[in-house]
This record gives structure tokens, C-alpha cells and sequence, in this order.
């Protein structure tokens, strides 16, 4: 039986279609997801992630735990402020990729995805040889994701807080639609400008959030946006996604995520693998792909060929871009073409289509 | 949604239309329009292209996934619906009527009697 979010009625009452994602029962589009995906990149569209996992860590080496288990280094944030990192195992892979958001001076939020809560959370409590707590508190929390132009104008409704005065990847603890404790965070997954909201179940009444986000939206055009538009719209940005772009085969530095994952930090799982890799080069790199046509529609594991038709990599996530009207993607190549303009080769069913290696984002923002 | 009573159908979610001159349209059905979603692409073989039953005739691209079309009748393609080509959003919209998608000058018309009837077909999406 797969878990439902506290929203799972309204999702029924706007006549979602619902998928079993991960082991959740989730929206994947309510009317049609070009139409969730336009409102986001236009207006304002309302999302429910809950699905997502939250684990709190506290207590007086917080930060060394979190030091030792993610790449990034939180040293250089302090509380009010988001980090997005990986967690890689010894060998240099990602376990996941999570925001870290520090609460207090010994008081952390580590947000991980789906379907790695269960995987996540055993990790980091093996590796809590720390003086901290680490607790899960993931079936309590909602987070919902309200994205677009018109996301502030539609929060600022029903908060106090200024959201001006947020910041971006800089959150505010405040009250949303009467209720208190509220994490309002100026963070998203699409591109757009926006706010994920978190808060506890037990203390919120989260249907009424819900119709009081739609209903502050109104004037804006709001939609309930489901994932099938939550993936579209990341993908323009070449946000990566864990399980397509980014898994325990890949490592930060071919993931392009070498901007976060701090070497020179003095240590944490995954840095002796890391080194190593970046001193002899990395082989391959995570590229975007360009088919420059809305006939070419790339699909997750479309090969990748040269122009003889030998395979050199793998589509790890392709769509039509609802935005630019063609064909998008990402993939990893071998890194003598992991350089913006080569021309490859994609599969696609028994035809070879030349498309272009590009840099992502598709879309500038 | 919608599944009309006077079309045959297939388990792969086609609808048939016999036009009595021993073609039949085809075309993708309501609830397979709406199972795969803002449809973006639909790609089609071509007029003349002779085709046995349960051949591939054609692809038809979504957001989200991607949907072969099969061929429910053997026989020649002698039609295929080329305003597909700029408005593929009119299977979503419209799948019985502007959505259609090729017409096959059949080889075979006893073929006809092995699709399913209406009630058939509800019993399948029920």
C-alpha cells in the first residue's frame, strides 16, 4: 500500500491523476502537464513534495556529522540559510543529493528525496559518531512548493513574514495562514522564483494551507502542479535528479557538481576517492543535449553514439521542452566530447538524429 | 470519457472505423489519450506502405512517455492525417474526430470481425 501526503484529498478533489512514485502515492498531473508547466514559468503553480524526507540533527557537534557526511562545507552557512550538497560513499558515489538547512547554532534540517529517505537515514545515523541526535521526521513534515512570477505575490497573502527580505537560499521561520513555526524558504527545483514552505502535520491543519494557497493564487492564474511538470521544468534548468542524472555509479565531478564539494574541507566520506579522480581527470562528464527539434524526443536510456553509431553514452533524462519546443536532455560522455557544439548521435528507435552537446541550463533564467 | 458505441477497438487502445468502402480509419482511443498526457509528437508511416496486422505504423510522443501505434488491419496505408505533423494536440482534444490518425485500404476485411466491440473494449479500461 503506498503512503499518501496529508494533501492526498485535495489532490482527489482537483482531479489528479495519481501515480505510485517511490512508494508514494503523488499527483503526476491534474489537468495536463503543459499546462502546470506554462503556469509555473509564467504565474504561479502549487506543488506538494511531502514526499520528500526531513531528518533533524542537533546537539553540540551537529555540524561536525554533518562536516563529516556531506561535501559541501556548512561551515560557511549559519542559521537562516540553505545549502544544497551530496553525501557520497567511500568510493566517490552519491548516496543522495539534500538541502541542509541550519536551524540554530547546533540545530540542522537535512531535506532528502524520496526514495532515499529510508537508505539516507541509516547512512547518516551509521556514520553519527558525534555527540547529535538525528531524527526522522519525515512522515510528519509537509513541504509544499509554490513557484513562479507570481509565487511572492501569492505567499505574501497569507504571512507576515516580508518575503523581500528572504533571500535566496535563505529561509525565515514565521507563521503561513494563521499557524505558527513555519519554514518559509526561498528555494525551488524549477527555475523560477519561489518558496518551499515546511512545516509539521500535527501542527498545521495542512488541507486548509492548501486551499488557502489556491485560493490567494487565484488572481494570479494559479495551478496545482504535479511531478510529471515538477520534471519537465528542472530538466530546462539541467537540475539534475538522483536515480537518473546523478546515482551511487555517478561522482560529483563528472555530475558537474564539483562547485559543491569542497576538497579542500579537511575531511569527509567520499574526499580520499574524490582526490584521486581529480587528480587523474575525470573520464566522462554529464552533459546537456540540444536535438534542435520538437520531432526528436529523447527518452531516458536513448544511447549516445558517435558518428559511426558506436555507442559512447546514455540519455539519463530527455523531454520535450514544454518551454523552448524541442527536444531536450542530459547524458554522460566521454569528456573528448563533453564540449559545447560537438555534434553526437541519439538513438532514437532504429534511427540515428544528430543532436549537439550543450552546456546546461537549456534556459537562461 | 468517451468511448463511442458505433467504432471496433484493440487492447492496444485503437479505435476502427469501417468506412464501408473498405477502409477504416484509426485512430488512439480517449482513455489512451488520456493515460499518456499532453501528447507532443505523433509520427506516422507513410501512404502506400503496405502493412500486416500488428505491425508498427507509427509513434506517438508525449511528455512524459512515448506509445507505438499498431497496425489492427493488414493492407495498404492510403491516408495518414498530416495536420498531426504541426497540431498533435488535437489526439488530446479531439481522438475521435480531428485526431484521427491513418486510414488503411484493408486486404483482408474479415480482419474487421476480430476487434473488439465497445463492450469489450469498456470491460479492458474498466
Amino acid at each position: 500500500m503506498p503512503k499518501r501526503t496529508p494533501f492526498y484529498q485535495n489532490h482527489q478533489d482537483a482531479g489528479a491523476k495519481l501515480i505510485d512514485f517511490n512508494g508514494f502515492e503523488m499527483p503526476v498531473q491534474y489537468d495536463s502537464i503543459k499546462k502546470e508547466h506554462n503556469a509555473v514559468r509564467n504565474h504561479v503553480g502549487l506543488f506538494d513534495v511531502s514526499h520528500m524526507g526531513e531528518f533533524f540533527v542537533e546537539g553540540p557537534e551537529a555540524e561536525d556529522l554533518i562536516q563529516h557526511i556531506s561535501a559541501n562545507d556548512i561551515s560557511k552557512i549559519n542559521p537562516g540559510r540553505a545549502q544544497y550538497t551530496v553525501m557520497c560513499y567511500e568510493n566517490g558515489g552519491i548516496v543522495d543529493d539534500l538541502l541542509i538547512y541550519q536551524l540554530d547554532d547546533n540545530r540542522y534540517m537535512m531535506v532528502v528525496n524520496a526514495a532515499n529517505r529510508e537508505k539516507d537515514y541509516k547512512w547518516v545515523t551509521k556514520h553519527n559518531d558525534f555527540d547529535a541526535a538525528v531524527e526522522n521526521k519525515s512522515d510528519d513534515y509537509c513541504l509544499l512548493a509554490i513557484q513562479g512570477p507570481k509565487a511572492k505575490d501569492t505567499l505574501q497573502k497569507l504571512t507576515d513574514v516580508d518575503l523581500d527580505n528572504i533571500g535566496f537560499y535563505r529561509f525565515t521561520i514565521g507563521d503561513l495562514v494563521g499557524f505558527d513555526d513555519v519554514i518559509i524558504s526561498e528555494t525551488g527545483y524549477t527555475g523560477e522564483k519561489g518558496f518551499e514552505v515546511y512545516f509539521d502535520k500535527n501542527e498545521v491543519n495542512p488541507g486548509k494551507v492548501w486551499d488557502a494557497l489556491m485560493e490567494a493564487g487565484q488572481d494570479h492564474e494559479i495551478e496545482p502542479a504535479g511531478l510529471g511538470a515538477r520534471d519537465t521544468l528542472r530538466l530546462e534548468m539541467g537540475l539534475a535528479l538522483y536515480g537518473n542524472d546523478i546515482s551511487k555509479d555517478t561522482n560529483p565531478l563528472e555530475a558537474r557538481l564539483g562547485w559543491l564539494t569542497k576538497l579542500e574541507k579537511e575531511d569527509f566520506i567520499g574526499r580520499e576517492a574524490l582526490l584521486k579522480v581529480k587528480d587523474k581527470g575525470i573520464k566522462r562528464k554529464l552533459m546537456g543535449i540540444d536535438t534542435n527539434s520538437r520531432r526528436i524526443v529523447p527518452r531516458k536510456g536513448y544511447e549516445i553514439c558517435d558518428e559511426n553509431g558506436e555507442q559512447i553514452g546514455e540519455v539519463t533524462s530527455g523531454s520535450l521542452s514544454i518551454t523552448l519546443d524541442k527536444g531536450i536532455a542530459m547524458g554522460y560522455v566521454p569528456i573528448e566530447y563533453a564540449e559545447k557544439g560537438t555534434p553526437v548521435y541519439l538513438k532514437v528507435r532504429k534511427r540515428l538524429e544528430e543532436v549537439t552537446i550543450v552546456k546546461p541550463p537549456f534556459l537562461n533564467k | 470519457m468517451e468511448t463511442p458505441e458505433d467504432l471496433k477497438y484493440t487492447r492496444e487502445h485503437e479505435w476502427v472505423q469501417d468506412n464501408g468502402d473498405g477502409t477504416a480509419t484509426i485512430g488512439i482511443t480517449d482513455f489512451a489519450q488520456g493515460e499518456l498526457g499532453d501528447i507532443v509528437f505523433v509520427e506516422l508511416e507513410e501512404e502506400g506502405f503496405e502493412v500486416e496486422k500488428d505491425d508498427v505504423i507509427g509513434t506517438v510522443e508525449a511528455v512524459k512517455t512515448v506509445s507505438e501505434l499498431y497496425a489492427p488491419l493488414s493492407g495498404e496505408i492510403s491516408e495518414i492525417n498530416e495536420s498531426l505533423e504541426e497540431e498533435p494536440e488535437v489526439v488530446n482534444s479531439d481522438p475521435y474526430g480531428g485526431g484521427w490518425m491513418i486510414k488503411i485500404k484493408m486486404s483482408d476485411e474479415s480482419e474487421l470481425e476480430d476487434l473488439l466491440s465497445v463492450d469489450e473494449y469498456k470491460e479492458i479500461i474498466a
